[in-house]
């Protein structure tokens, strides 16, 4: 290891920013409003004071007073004290794929040539963005096989309601609500595809993992499906990074059971050119627009799912579509969609994102997407072997097969031998400038951590990850403390005291909330 | 074998770097870590995707060429709102959305992203002071969505799985409710008065039984009108234990009273109309309010950040828990969270900083003024039928064309021309409404702005 | 102020170093004073307490005269108040017993006591569900999970609970060996019955999701779908367990805990049954007309054989493999960390034909398919 890979000696900025209230001076102003023009205040006369009794507000909002720079300086600060993907070396979140979001594309999206579109404005106004979609789904079409794509879903788990309530839609037309009542999923699938599926009335059956191989449990699958099968709700890979290579026997075995299967395709990074949701029948799928495609992930959203399906299942797709008129040569926004589940979103997606999807596959082609999964996956091999040979970090399931493009490890030996499992480690790389996450619950894998590298990280970036790794296992060894107290070179310390997040009578959602019950720092507030 | 194709997204698509990676793990190439997926399952050939634009500036070209063939609103006269509404974005909303240490965080923990938990703790105490309510939750993916939640929430709070939902409920907003509620819970709509657009309170009250969980109704409306006997549908909904549920417009919040102020038991509404760009539709975000009551803040399925000090006395975040100790027999599942829309719960707390409550003061009156002053303007058009609905107003109101023998299409198209984005045509929606389109006046229509659209609009008509 | 109870249990732990099997029982106890043995628990009750003494002014420390506990509270200066226990220089289980009763009577927040499985059982049999207790490990025999993983963790959920941190209460099994099977040769253990214990305290970062159920809700969720999918005309027999006893609470009755309870039409009709009750049940009703109804037990994962012993061989091969039906939450299911299922009826062929697939029910409308192996 050379020493450009040595953990460098960071500490994130801590400013210690009051809660934005504290800032607050009576009589400062941000930004002002227009002026009322003579003409307008003489023809409205008093319209606010002639609006009935209990429609105008009695007293002001308690906002906070504060001078233009002093905001814009608060929130700097802030964003000082987040750790963007842009900024750390963010593989160690898993799952999410937290890939380089390209500048350039952030200008496309910023432009006021989208930024200023109203959705309702004349079609004739709009062809330009309505292009952008257009095309975006006929390259979702051809990385995927599928016949036809709704941009819709403000993200994956909104994909799954939209997916599921297709499926509800479909199972109710052939009459079968009564008889075709479950749906099958894996225990490791997004928790949202569990939760979806009751929320559309249907049992959930979730599949375990064969305990050598990782990939769900074969006989156990083959017990599930029955006539009762409406569908499955599959991800391959999953998230331990494991690809089923009988992932097209358990659609077989499903439609054979007169059910539907559905894709979740959030770990699509790894197969993009090499493997499509058509190849092993899939009826449908969903990409995450924020993930594979590269839009930023906004500390949370805004994200976009996007949904295919197979011919089948169109008319059953959320209005509108956009399609493209040949006749005369324009795009519009398809309303005709005979069977559709209505609308799941406010008009027609998260635009900024089609944008930015749409120029990253521009700018990549078809040998650049391949050859981002394919360095996804070097990538992610290359951390497997470092880490499998890691003191106290263990590698379940598929014993010394690759994986795709992330990894479901665990820590439970470095717990049981010095008592720091995944939390404390998670405190602790903080302080050397890096993320890492555990799992979706439930942990089927105690102690789990797992670790994407995507293609955006250069060898020399990831072997700083894994060398801070190594170190803090070192620290975990020799002085546990550290890593029990930590962070230390983070913005703020340790939040030891969780009953504060915990207990309903200690617990503040908004700064409203603590002052009834606090006051100063903590202390309960004395009656009066 | 090493492949020549060097990206600038992809670092280790250097090929001597791919070498030296492959020698560490002892596999010769890449294929081999995909030899799990069977041959029949492998793609053949390249995806049948258009070559690359791999030079920055082709891509800008070829864009921004796509990009040109648009014609923002937002660069017009622009009369359209329903929902997505053209407000002045502050520049330093602008610049906080471009912050890369905002835009390129996700899931990190609130000790290296703390910045992100403070700032959204922020936003939802700021809503909070908007909403007069204790709770507000990290974003939802809109308002249709927040709207959608809330209801389903009224549902587990009392049990029940029957919503009364007002029919001048925005069409798209209904499906979505309608879509999100199916099938476990059932939409029924009450009436509204064709004229003054308000609530029937009979209707509704013979709707009302004991299995309605939530009476739920819009203010200001659709339509653009102000109900004005919300405390009246409340105390209706209250009587048969039901809970009031409004969707409302934050903007309005700065002059007009909080649904909490006539009994609304939750809150909820779009935030796109603080600091957000118009995006086609694309930016927005919902919330949701309550009280402080656990029987409420149990059954929010979205994050709730909440405020814990630290060891070292300083201002911690961390997401409220809490374990539900009984499993109740009515018990449909919890909703999902995913990803929804927290940059813009950042980027609206800029917002209601940057303003103040002057500043949301000024912000409605210039609307209600601005307003009343259109429709003023409008009523004296001969054949012009404005307000064709309501009699108090917000932002926006309905004209009718009737009178005037033209459709709504061609005076839109005319006005296009002229450089006005005519209001949003009602026609197909509301069929019963006839020639009909709701003009919405926000802060950034000047006098000239309206009194253009006036005169364009005369000589329209006349014509 | 926190009201800690604190038991000691002198003589346990001191056959371990000596290779005996726990020191339960007289002539055992004799045997290892004999060989020399020094006991274990004092300086295992002293590390916890050294522990606590941080917190003492916000501890109200009641515990029992002399080695069971007074001793090793002087000897690491925590001020407390003594029980009126009467004992001799020889303490004896039914120490244990009185002391657990008079300190659950004095209303303590939480019950420690430092011993092995034998003491754990002293304490279940005298506070039964009604106290909150937490064992200090210093037993032998250790099959139990009602202790903590070590003195020093139960150090830490003591000062979790008296710095105020929440947890739901979980009903956690006292196990112990079958002395019956290890009279046989054959080392197994029984469940002997449940004591509450602090909840999993959890860390910051699984706090994500808003509202989780606890527990005790979630046993309540896969009770309600078995109820659900009952069949009025079906016998089922519900094994121990405390996830199997809530499908009979959703019915409105009381089962028993540690007994197999028959089930027919949503009623009672049989508590507490042994095999032979069993058998005559099944006959009656008929082959494919049954169903056995069982939680997994122990910790390992044993769906039959550990703690629910009346289900035996004979029982089990009276209905088939499909005619098992498991119940259990995904917690418990998380608790096996992927190992499957275990079987042990007695009957090694049984046992092989048993493993395979199982329907388990793990909440409202919630199943999964999960493996059972030898």
């Amino acid at each position: 290891m050379s020493d450009k890979t040595k953990s460098r000696d960071f500490h994130q900025a801590r400013w210690n920013e009051p809660i934005i209230f504290d800032l607050s001076t009576p009589g400062e102003r941000g930004i002002l409003l227009p002026e009322m023009e003579p003409e307008i205040e003489t023809s409205a006369g008093d319209a606010l004071g002639e609006l009935p009794g209990d429609l105008k507000r009695s007293s002001p909002p308690g906002l906070p007073e504060m001078a233009q720079m002093r905001v814009l300086k608060h929130y700097l600060r802030l964003s000082q004290e987040n750790l963007g993907a842009d900024l750390n070396v963010d593989i160690g979140q898993g799952t999410c794929t937290m890939k380089y979001s390209p500048k350039i594309n952030e200008q496309f999206a910023a432009s006021p040539q989208l930024s200023g579109l109203h959705p309702v404005q004349d079609e004739n106004t709009v062809q330009g963005v309505l292009e952008i979609m257009y095309q975006l789904e006929q390259f979702l079409k051809a990385i995927s096989g599928m016949d036809r794509f709704s941009l819709q879903p403000g993200g994956g788990s909104h994909a799954i309601l939209a997916i599921v309530s297709m499926i509800r839609a479909w199972v109710d037309d052939r009459g079968l609500s009564d008889t075709k009542d479950e749906i099958i999923t894996t225990i490791f699938s997004h928790p949202s595809n569990c939760a979806v599926a009751r929320a559309k009335g249907f049992k959930v059956i979730n599949i375990y993992p064969d305990p050598k191989t990782g990939r769900p449990d074969l006989e156990a699958f083959k017990e599930a499906v029955s006539e009762r099968t409406a569908a499955l709700l599959i991800t391959n890979p999953e998230d331990t990074g494991i690809y089923n290579e009988n992932i097209k026997e358990l659609t077989d075995l499903v439609h054979a059971h007169g059910g539907l299967c559905s894709y979740d395709q959030a770990n699509a990074n790894g197969i993009l050119g090499i493997t499509r949701a058509v190849n092993a029948n899939f009826d449908f799928c969903f990409f995450n627009i924020h993930k594979t495609f590269s839009s930023p992930h906004g500390c949370g959203g805004p994200g976009c799912g996007v949904v295919g399906v197979k011919e089948h299942l169109i008319p059953y797709l959320p209005v509108p579509l956009t399609s493209f008129d040949e006749a005369n040569n324009r795009y519009y926004l398809d309303y005709d969609v005979p069977k559709t589940i209505g609308k799941i979103k406010d008009y027609y997606g998260v635009i900024p994102a089609m944008i930015r999807a749409y120029a990253w596959i521009r700018s990549l082609g078809a040998e650049g997407l391949l050859e981002a999964a394919r360095v996804a996956v070097l990538n992610n091999n290359y951390i497997l072997n470092r880490i499998r040979a890691m003191k106290g970090a263990e590698v379940p399931y598929a014993e010394g097969e690759h994986r795709i493009e992330q990894v479901r490890y665990s820590f439970q030996l470095l717990k049981e031998e010095t008592g720091c499992g995944f939390d404390e480690v998670q405190r602790r790389i903080c302080d050397f400038m890096c993320h890492l996450w555990s799992s979706h619950e439930p942990f089927v894998v105690p102690e789990p951590f797992t670790i994407e590298p995507t293609e955006s990280y250069s060898k020399q970036e990831i072997d700083e990850y894994l060398a801070a790794l190594e170190k803090i296992i070192e620290e975990a060894c020799a002085t546990p403390d550290v890593l029990k107290t930590a962070p230390h070179n983070s913005p703020i310390h340790h939040v030891a005291e969780h009953e504060y997040l915990d207990d309903p009578k200690l617990w503040a959602v908004t700064w409203r909330m603590y002052k009834n019950r606090f006051e100063g720092y903590f202390e309960p507030k004395k009656e009066q | 074998m090493a492949r020549k194709f060097i990206h600038p997204y992809i670092p280790n698509s250097v090929p001597e770097v791919q070498q030296e990676m492959l020698q560490e793990i002892g596999v010769k190439d890449i294929d081999e870590f995909y030899e799990c997926v069977p041959d029949e399952q492998k793609v053949q050939g390249k995806l049948d995707l258009p070559d690359p634009l791999l030079s920055e500036a082709a891509l800008k070209r070829h864009v921004e060429g796509i990009l040109a063939r648009n014609q923002p609103a937002g660069n017009m006269i622009n009369f359209l709102g329903g929902g997505c509404w053209d407000h002045h974005v502050p520049a330093v909303c602008d610049e906080i959305a471009s912050r890369s240490e905002f835009l390129t965080a996700y899931a990190g923990e609130p000790y290296e992203d703390h910045g992100r938990f403070q700032a959204l703790f922020e936003y939802a105490s700021m809503m909070a002071e908007l909403l007069d309510v204790e709770v507000v939750n990290i974003p939802t993916y809109d308002g249709s969505q927040a709207a959608a939640t809330a209801l389903s929430m009224a549902c587990r709070i009392t049990g029940r799985l029957e919503v009364l939902v007002a029919a001048s409920t925005a069409p798209d907003r209904l499906s979505v409710i309608k879509s999100y509620l199916y099938p476990d819970i059932k939409v029924n709509l009450f009436d509204y008065d064709p004229d003054t657009g308000l609530a029937d309170l009979d209707d509704l009250s013979a709707r009302l039984s004991d299995q309605t969980a939530a009476v739920y109704f819009e203010n200001p409306a659709f339509l653009g009108y102000l109900e004005t006997r919300g405390q009246e549908i409340s105390a209706l909904a209250h009587e048969r234990d039901a809970l009031s549920v409004v969707w409302t417009d934050p903007a309005s919040l700065g002059v007009l009273n909080p649904p909490r102020a006539y009994g609304a038991d939750l809150t909820c509404g779009e935030i796109q109309p603080l600091g957000i760009h118009m995006f086609m539709g694309g930016g927005r975000a919902g919330f949701i309010g309550a009280p402080d009551d656990e029987r409420y803040i149990k059954e929010y399925p979205s994050r709730l950040f909440g405020i814990a000090p630290t060891t070292h006395r300083e201002w911690g975040f961390g997401d409220v828990a809490w374990e539900r100790t009984s499993f109740a027999s009515r018990e449909t599942s919890k909703e999902f969270v995913g990803t929804a829309s927290a940059l813009w719960g950042i980027i609206a707390g800029v917002y209601l900083a940057l303003m103040g409550p002057e500043g949301m003061r000024e912000l409605g009156e210039n609307c209600i003024k601005r307003t009343r002053y259109a429709l003023n303007k409008m009523a004296g058009l001969p054949g012009v039928k404005a307000p064709a609905i309501g009699t108090h107003f917000f932002k926006e109101f309905v004209v009718n064309f009737d009178g005037c023998g033209k459709t709504v299409v061609h005076i839109n198209a005319e006005l296009l021309r002229r450089g006005i984005m005519g209001g949003q045509d009602l026609s197909q929606v509301y069929p019963g409404m006839g020639q009909s389109a709701l003009y919405s006046l926000t802060e950034k229509r000047s006098r000239e702005d309206i009194d253009c659209l006036v005169n364009e609009l005369e000589k329209i008509l006349s014509s | 102020m926190f009201r800690l109870g604190l038991i000691i249990n002198p003589v346990a732990g001191m056959g371990g170093p000596l290779g005996l099997k726990g020191t339960d029982g007289e002539e055992i106890l004799e045997l290892a004073l004999k060989k020399g043995a020094l006991p274990q628990a004092p300086s295992r009750a002293a590390h916890v307490l050294k522990a606590l003494s941080q917190e003492k002014d916000k501890i109200c420390l009641l515990t029992c005269p002399g080695p069971m506990g007074a001793d090793t509270a002087i000897q690491c200066s925590m001020p407390f108040e003594t029980i009126p226990l009467k004992i001799n220089q020889k303490t004896s289980p039914e120490d244990t017993r009185r002391a657990a009763k008079m300190l659950q009577q004095r209303s303590v927040d939480l019950l420690l006591f430092v011993g092995g499985d034998g003491t754990a059982r002293d304490i279940g049999s005298a506070v039964g569900e009604r106290q909150l207790c937490l064992g200090v490990p210093a037993g032998v025999k250790m099959h139990s999970s009602v202790f903590a993983l070590s003195p020093h963790h139960a150090a830490e959920i003591a000062l979790g609970l008296i710095k105020g941190r929440r947890s739901q209460p979980r009903l956690a099994e006292i196990m112990d060996i079958d002395e019956e099977a290890f009279r046989a040769d054959q080392l197994r253990a029984r469940l002997f019955g449940y004591l509450p214990v602090p909840g999993s305290q959890r860390g910051l970062q699984l706090l994500k999701a808003g509202s989780s159920a606890s527990e005790k809700a979630k046993q309540q969720a896969s009770a309600a779908f078995f109820v659900e999918e009952m069949d009025p005309n079906r016998l089922y027999l519900i094994g121990p367990g405390t996830t199997t006893r809530a499908i009979l609470q959703a019915l409105g009755q009381e089962g028993t805990l540690l007994g197999v309870d028959a089930l027919r039409d949503g009623q009672i009709i049989g508590k507490d049954l042994n095999e032979k009750d069993c058998l005559a049940l099944l006959d009656q009703a008929g082959f494919e007309q049954a169903t056995i109804v069982v939680t997994p037990i122990g910790g390992q994962g044993f769906i039959l054989g550990r703690g629910n012993q009346q289900l035996s061989a004979e029982v089990v091969r009276r209905v088939s493999k499909k005619q098992i039906l498991v119940v259990a939450t995904p917690d418990k299911l998380q608790l096996l960390r992927g190992s499957p299922f275990r079987l042990d009826t007695g009957d090694p062929e049984l046992d092989r034909q048993l493993c395979g697939i199982y329907r388990v029910l793990t909440g409202y409308r919630e199943s999964a398919y999960y493996r059972a192996e030898l």
